[in-house]
């Protein structure tokens, strides 16, 4: 990407032009509005269409499928019971996956014993861009993203550099760069400032970085660093 | 601008929000030093292989409770509400 071409990450949800159509051809908000009518129909079918997803980002968040599974349910029903109150202002699935972020959050701390939901910036110092672990394993790839997505092995190599991440940079990056929420609305899902959002996200990036290129990068393309990162 | 410097403006920069005069430094930078240009084809790609990943399927089991439980509610919520479809 160059300079003159950097733009922000699209968002997801574009609106479909149309009379009255069919509910499964609505887009989120048309649904929204139905359900908000009472059309119980319309409830459903935002709810097919976004389950997968929530229990994806709640797995990946809790690592046990019988708490995903809480969460996930937590989540429809706490938006059955708000959806009147949502104005719009965020999309319907950022909406979804702020809620089903504080579903999460909240078994987190009922793990650690604590009865707060927020990854409270005041019980842990913010992180600083000081003492980031500068990239030490550095090589290219030896195939790309598009070939390995779908290799049952990779999955399995993503999934545990993601389990040996600090869960307060992995929930960061889970939603992100794996959910695409911008840095502003992963902050207010967590419960961060933006600028500690931006360095535990650096960090997590960095660390998965790491992981996965020792096992995806090439040795005989491994670059020694001739140079001081300093 | 110096690796270590990088690192402060790498998010920015993959993500395509930095500064535009950030942005000629670091691809100043990026043309003179090769495995700088590396890791960020690395974060690059990690991010679009997280991204690009399957989602985990409901098991069949829980979706069928959780619709089920979530039309009960929706009755006790709106219980003059248009008729449950399907």
């Amino acid at each position: 990407m160059s300079c003159e071409s950097a733009r922000p990450l699209p968002k997801s949800g574009t609106r479909h032009e149309g009379m009255t159509p069919a509910i499964p051809d609505m887009t989120d908000s048309e649904l929204v509005q139905l359900a908000k009518s009472g059309e119980v129909a319309a409830f459903e079918a935002l709810t097919i269409r976004h389950e997968q997803r929530v229990y994806s980002l709640a797995l990946r968040m809790l690592r046990q499928p019988q708490d995903a599974e809480d969460a996930t349910q937590q989540t429809f029903l706490s938006a059955l019971e708000h959806l009147a109150g949502f104005r719009g202002d965020a999309s319907f699935s950022t909406w979804l996956l702020g809620i089903a972020t504080h579903a999460a959050l909240k078994i987190i701390r009922k793990r650690q014993g604590l009865d707060v939901v927020s990854l409270d910036e005041a019980t842990e110092p913010s992180e600083t861009f000081d003492n980031i672990p500068h990239p030490e394993y550095i090589a290219d790839w030896s195939q790309s993203p598009a070939e390995l997505a779908h290799q049952n092995e990779v999955r399995g190599l993503l999934d545990a550099a993601l389990a040996q991440l600090d869960e307060k940079h992995r929930l960061v990056f889970l939603l992100r760069d794996v959910e695409g929420l911008s840095v502003k609305e992963t902050a207010q899902a967590l419960g961060l400032s933006e600028a500690n959002t931006k360095v535990r996200l650096l960090r997590a990036r960095l660390q998965l970085r790491e992981q996965l290129t020792r096992s995806l990068g090439d040795p005989q393309r491994r670059l020694e660093r001739g140079h001081l990162h300093v | 601008m110096k690796c270590a410097e990088l690192l402060a403006v790498l998010n920015e920069y993959v993500d395509g929000t930095v500064d535009p005069g950030l942005c000629a430094e670091f691809e100043k930078h990026m043309a003179g030093c090769n495995p700088c240009q590396v890791v960020v084809d690395n974060i690059r790609q990690t991010i679009t292989l997280y991204k690009e990943g399957q989602a985990y399927e409901l098991p069949v089991s829980f979706r069928e409770r959780l619709h089920a439980t979530l039309r009960e509610r929706w009755k006790q919520t709106h219980p003059h509400g248009p008729p449950a479809v399907g």
